[in-house]
């Protein structure tokens, strides 16, 4: 089943699904658990050799890869672990405090 | 009216016909005195071929209810049985089925909790858990417990309603006295049941669904609570259909309370379990002598039958309430906290007094009775009431 849950802040109690059922599978693209993070990732591009470590290891897969390539954070579910700068061998990757100017950022 | 069999039986070997012939898919049940000759007796069943019940013996009560939530939440058909200490095990999961709205059915042996260490009577265990969501029956005798037991069935499965359902029977005294009990033939209470279609299966491949959420703060935990109380209140009309309709069925009446004497009464006891027989038995005696007394039954205890309540002890000159389960610091037992809620609306204040009696199996004698109704007697004669809770029968300084 198609689940709309976009208006979810102001269901009144009638329309929940009884049980905290949640009927339609695979949703959880949808549900965004990036609030809580208090520091993001950000990459810088010239030093990244898109060795894909970090896509491997990200407990959220919160690493956007194309064409074998690392463009970008899912920062609607990157909860900020830091786990990818972490393990980033050539330190590409560093952990910014949130609500502060990103690295490179103008 | 379909024909019926009339069985010399225990409470227990007949609550288990019950579950046999309301065709359970799974049942998950660890033995516990006075419990254990109902799965024994269901765990027979399941040997012999005469149910095609999955049936899990599991390591405790805390696994048999986890088996039964799993398997509810699969979509099946799911009973059980406790007691006590196990009913006490089950307590978290208590909650979690009637919060994931799965209406499983368990009937439960009234049995005091330890310690010290007791296995009789007393409503401790079922009292314990008048919170956990479960809509819940009583029954005074052996043949409630088998009627009950169909009842609730019915009831919890009620798409208006989807809340576990529990069917309580006192300890030894309804679950193991031979009694006199009708039971119905398989056709007809399997009928009356019906199939159970669950509407959000987690078996259900083709439309595969979530079951145990999760939801935090600033989520709809509290609507969950809210809809969850819906539910409940819905029960009660849910209950008496199911009742009305069952009592047509079997010729056996049925009403949330059941109420003795009250046409006339100037004083009644409130009971609930099966010191009610008790109740009426010195009250008939009492009758006998020209006084004007009555006995009310509680019969469903959740949802509480507060309106039912007030109706029927309207205008009496004095109401005593007999208390099976203590609620240390509370100002009575339970019953009694909720009756005197229930007549709290009332024009003209009808004075309350609370018992509590038989905890652990403590004898319930007929003189006991006699003298909560010469109290009773006393009160509407202008007598000022016990100070207190009284220990109905308790070795005390004189
Ligand atoms: S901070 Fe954690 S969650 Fe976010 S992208 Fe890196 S590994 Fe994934
Ligand atoms: S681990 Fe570091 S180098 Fe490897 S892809 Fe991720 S950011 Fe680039």
């Amino acid at each position: 089943m198609k689940w709309d849950i976009s208006e979810m802040g102001s269901w009144t109690y009638g329309q929940f699904p009884p049980g905290a059922i949640i009927p339609e599978a695979g949703n959880s693209n949808d549900y965004i658990t990036g609030g809580w993070r208090s520091e993001r990732p950000w990459r810088d591009d010239a030093t990244c050799t898109q060795c894909l470590l970090c896509w491997i290891v990200c407990p959220d897969s919160s690493i956007n890869v194309a064409d074998e390539k690392v463009t970008s954070f899912d920062l609607d579910h990157c909860k900020g672990c830091g786990i990818c700068a972490q393990v980033c061998p050539v330190d590409a990757i560093e952990m910014v405090p949130e609500g502060c100017e990103l690295p490179g950022v103008k | 009216m379909p024909e019926q069999k009339t069985l010399a039986t225990t409470g227990n070997l007949v609550v288990a016909e019950a579950m046999r012939q309301c065709k359970p898919d799974v049942v998950a049940a660890y033995p516990i005195t006075p419990q254990t000759t109902i799965v024994e007796e269901f765990a027979g069943f399941v040997a012999k071929g005469k149910t095609d019940c999955e049936y899990v013996t599991v390591e405790s009560e805390h696994s048999a209810m986890s088996t039964c939530i799993g398997a509810s939440a699969a979509g099946a058909r799911v009973m059980t049985a406790t007691s006590s200490q196990g009913l006490a095990l089950m307590w978290e999961e208590l909650h979690i089925a009637s919060g994931m709205r799965l209406p499983i059915v368990m009937a439960n042996a009234n049995r005091a909790l330890s310690a010290p260490i007791n296995i009789h009577c007393d409503h401790g265990d079922i009292m314990g858990a008048r919170d956990a969501g479960w809509v819940t029956y009583f029954a005074e005798t052996a043949q409630e417990a088998y009627d009950n037991t169909i009842m609730a069935l019915r009831v919890a499965e009620h798409p208006d309603v989807l809340l576990p359902a529990i069917s309580a029977l006192d300890g030894f005294i309804t679950t193991h006295s031979i009694d006199r009990v009708c039971v119905m033939d398989d056709a007809t209470v399997a009928d009356f049941v019906g199939d159970y279609e669950s509407a959000s299966a987690l078996l259900d491949t083709d439309d595969p669904v979530l079951h145990g959420s999760f939801s935090g703060l600033g989520g709809p935990f509290f609507e969950f609570k809210r809809q969850q109380r819906e539910a409940m209140e819905g029960a009660r009309a849910v209950i008496k259909e199911v009742g009305a309709e069952y009592s047509e069925l079997s010729g056996r009446p049925f009403d949330v309370i059941e109420t003795w004497g009250m046409e006339d009464a100037e004083t009644a006891v409130v009971v609930i379990g099966s010191t009610a027989g008790n109740a009426r038995h010195v009250a008939r005696e009492l009758r006998a002598n020209g006084r004007k007394v009555g006995v009310v039954k509680v019969r469903v205890w959740r949802p509480f039958p507060y309106a039912e309540l007030a109706a029927a002890l309207k205008g009496l000159k004095a109401v005593a309430v007999l208390d099976r389960a203590e609620s240390f610091g509370a100002e009575g037992g339970p019953l009694f906290t909720e009756v005197r809620g229930a007549l709290y609306d009332l024009e003209t204040r009808v004075p309350v007094v609370g018992y509590i009696y038989g905890l652990g199996g403590a004898d319930v004698r007929l003189e006991l009775i006699e003298r909560v109704y010469d109290d009773l007697s006393d009160i509407a004669a202008g007598s000022a009431a016990p100070a207190g809770l009284v220990y109905l029968g308790a070795r005390e300084e004189a």
